[in-house]
């Protein structure tokens, strides 16, 4: 379905080169549910943006249903972090989800009933009418997954979506994406820095290295499909496998720190904020 | 019921004082310049007749419309395309800067060259007014556009006239207007005065034909006129600023409530 | 990148001149309404070396300075005390809402009789039109006070005398600079309008002078001295505010962005 071979991505301006994304090989398959994990600064978004074809990469390149992906593809939705700034706040919630199917020549009747269902869907029918603002940040994001369902992606990508949003919305945000991933078998790839909500979340965990960014690991995810968080968290097994990713992205921290990493543009930095992991 | 009652007291009290105040304060007023107000007022309806409201008023309005119209336009066309493009606005950036801050009367003489005396002259002269606080704060505006709701617009295919139309322009609406709402009080200012300049009719040409003939209560009702289409004006604005920016003022009282 | 941006800014000033040269030199604009710059430049200096050209300046400085003084004293003192008094911010809204919209050139039939050609006149247009910038600008500043910080203030006893020295003011400021940046570009403008409307003495009424003896380099170049002088205005304006506010976050994130 998804396929990244040799990413490679460098940052040019002001005299300075940083090397963000070195060398990423791996694959989504059709109906799966990869997460990628890594430590803060390593490129990840930079990655995402790549695959999204947002981004340019340097060199090596991004292939969705084997078509190399050279601008934003049909077939993608992207959820992003940052809810407030990425849903429109001159748009009720319904137009927001309506607008990307407007583009699709969808007729009315078509884009009505995907908007509600997406909305249905994320537990929001109610909210149709309100603006964004008028909603709780958790709301919000719910609202950018409705108008990423409607969508109709091949691929689903999220961007560390719920990094900003408490603990307590934060779980029922993921128990909403995994339960939209069974119901719906969409293929999704998921990037945080969370190493519990990786490991809770995904069939697969590609765990990244520090930039210039590499695959560390690749990490099956042998946990029960049906997963809540009550148990799941508490399995043995989930621990094991934190434990592991954990000691993955230790290794990778301590392992090749690039020269170039304390001189990094602006435009990079965001992404190099130290935050403590997990 | 109280509550209303006393914002009514407090909206109207002061401007009835003020008006009183004059009343009587001029009541017995010999003074040729300042005439009393019963007399300014009892000169109203007899100065501003039908007759006089289409062969004055209405021309002046509409001429200020055309202008207005004309520069809002203009400036948000061109504001979008030096906003996009930030060559086009480093390159054009020092001579708007300098075109901005000529004063706009003084394009007055200069527009005459071009266009005479007529109806062209004041409607260009109030649009080539107008323009510059409408396009820089249009390019301010368009320049400002959240990357991320750049690129959310991207990733979902939101190009071209719908990128402009549900975007672009309506991110950059708030700052927009603000160019309109400067560019409202230019352009009344140089209707008023493209009259006193040349011209057969309208408000400016009017009241000064009063104060020239020395018709001083005429002139009082003329500048009382001036002053309530201000007000009309500035009322309509916000009326229709409000209904468009509606979003804009609930989001920023969401986040000073959040903050 | 700022080197870049320099570089483009001036080569787009440069192909502003010489598109005006080269407009009415290919005879696509007659010459008689629009010279070429070289000419223009030509009657500036003319300008430059004329004794009656740098007292219209000076007059027309002196009128926009004094004018703007006493509007931003008037603002600043309406401003603190309508906000300090209770009940005065209230009573006192609807009035503001339907003054200000008010045009001051609907008094100029009123300055010319009153005062003729005078610096009154140009006076009376001046303050009118700069004092509602300088008020409004405040009463909103006065509005941004944390309610915290004023209720800190009061239980600390602070009496209103300190808490305008320390609370309200340090948080008005930015708007009021705001104000008087708003304040000097429509000075300038309402200056002008005076001289060439009425006559009183400065560029305008020079403009005007230039306008009916069809000396028309000369009237294109005092529009150019216009126009420099509300640039340095306003660039003066925006570099003070900046000085002065270079710790305040609203000036920070401006300059960010």
């Amino acid at each position: 379905m998804l396929d990244v071979r040799g990413l490679r991505k460098v940052y040019e301006g002001s005299g300075r080169r940083v090397e963000a994304v070195r060398d990423l090989t791996f694959t989504v398959d059709a109906g799966e549910l990869v997460c990628l994990v890594g430590p803060s600064g390593c490129g990840k978004t930079t990655l995402l943006k790549c695959v999204a074809g947002l981004l340019s990469p340097t060199s090596g390149e991004v292939l969705l249903e084997g078509r190399r992906v050279s601008g934003p593809p049909p077939g993608m939705a992207v959820v992003f972090q940052e809810y407030g700034r990425s849903l429109f706040p001159w748009m009720r919630v319904r137009d927001n989800v309506e607008l990307p199917l407007k583009q699709k020549d969808l007729a009315k009747a078509r884009r009505r009933e995907l908007v509600s269902d997406a909305l249905d869907a994320v537990g929001l029918a109610d909210a149709a009418g309100a603006y964004p603002w008028q909603l709780s940040g958790g709301m919000q994001q719910r609202v950018a997954i409705a108008r990423a369902l409607a969508y109709e992606p091949d691929v689903l990508l999220m961007d560390e979506p719920f990094a900003a949003v408490d603990a307590q919305t934060r779980a029922d945000l993921e128990d909403l994406v995994r339960g939209l991933w069974r119901q719906r078998g969409i293929t999704i790839l998921f990037v945080t820095h969370d190493i519990d909500e990786a490991v809770y979340l995904g069939e697969r965990v590609i765990v990244l290295s520090s930039s210039p960014t590499v695959v560390q690991e690749q990490l099956k995810i042998d946990l029960p499909d049906e997963r809540d968080q009550l148990h799941t968290r508490v399995a043995p097994r989930f621990a094991e496998l934190r434990t592991h990713v954990y000691e993955q992205i230790q290794a990778a921290k301590r392992g090749a720190v690039p020269q170039d990493a304390k001189a990094a543009p602006p435009d990079v930095k965001t992404d190099r904020i130290p935050r403590v992991e997990g | 019921m109280k509550l209303l009652l006393q914002r009514l007291v407090f909206v109207l009290a002061l401007p009835a004082v003020l008006v009183a105040v004059w009343w009587f304060a001029s009541a017995g007023s010999t003074d040729v310049y300042w005439p009393p107000l019963r007399t300014i007022l009892k000169t109203f309806p007899d100065v501003w007749t039908g007759e006089r409201l289409i062969d004055d008023v209405l021309p002046s309005v509409s001429r200020l419309a055309a202008g207005y119209a004309a520069a809002a336009l203009v400036g948000i066309a061109l504001g979008t395309v030096i906003g996009s493009y930030q060559r086009v606005r480093a390159v054009c950036e020092p001579v708007l800067e300098f075109l901005r801050a000529v004063p706009p009367p003084v394009l007055i003489p200069v527009i005459m060259l071009f266009a005479g005396i007529g109806d062209t002259m004041k409607i260009t002269v109030i649009a080539s007014g107008c323009v510059w606080p409408i396009l820089l704060n249009t390019v301010e505006g368009v320049r400002a556009l959240d990357p991320v709701m750049a690129e959310t617009a991207r990733s979902y295919g939101i190009t071209g006239a719908a990128r402009l139309r549900e975007v672009v322009l309506r991110s950059a609406s708030p700052q927009i207007f603000t160019g309109l709402r400067q560019a409202l009080s230019i352009g009344i200012i140089l209707m008023v005065i493209s009259e006193m300049f040349a011209a057969s009719n309208g408000l400016g040409f009017t009241v000064v034909q009063f104060q020239r003939t020395f018709a001083i209560p005429d002139m009082w009702t003329g500048i009382l006129v001036l002053g309530l289409l201000g007000f009309v004006l500035s009322v309509l604005f916000q009326l229709v600023e409000r209904r468009v920016l509606g979003w804009y003022h609930g989001l920023r009282a969401s986040t000073r409530r959040s903050s | 990148m700022r080197g870049t941006s320099a570089v483009l800014g001036a080569a787009g000033f440069a192909g502003f001149l010489a598109l005006c040269e080269a407009v009415p030199r290919l005879g696509v604009v007659s010459e008689d309404y629009f010279p070429p710059v070289s000419r223009i430049a030509d009657a500036l200096v003319g300008e430059f070396g004329d004794e009656a050209f740098w007292t219209a300046l000076g007059d027309t400085l002196t009128g926009w300075a004094l004018g703007l003084t006493i509007a931003v004293t008037a603002g600043i003192l309406a401003g603190v005390v309508i906000s300090v008094v209770p009940y005065l911010r209230a009573a006192t809204a609807s009035t503001i809402e339907f003054m200000r919209p008010i045009p001051s050139v609907a008094l100029i039939p009123l300055a010319v009789l009153l005062y003729g050609t005078e610096l009154r006149s140009v006076l009376l247009l001046v303050v009118y039109a700069s004092f509602w910038q300088v008020l409004i600008q405040v009463l909103y500043g006065v509005q941004d006070v944390d309610p915290l910080a004023e209720e800190t203030a009061r239980s600390y006893g602070l009496g209103t005398w300190a808490r305008i020295r320390h609370v309200l003011w340090p948080t008005a400021l930015p708007y009021v600079m705001t104000g008087v940046r708003l304040a000097a570009a429509v000075a300038l403008i309402l200056a002008i309008t005076a001289e060439l409307v009425i006559g009183a003495p400065g560029l305008g009424s020079r403009i005007a002078v230039a306008q009916t003896s069809q000396a028309v380099p000369e009237m294109y170049a005092l529009l150019v001295v216009t126009g420099l002088l509300g640039l340095l205005i306003n660039v003066g304006a925006r570099t003070v505010e900046r000085r002065a506010l270079a710790w305040h976050q609203s000036v920070r994130r401006e300059v960010t962005v």
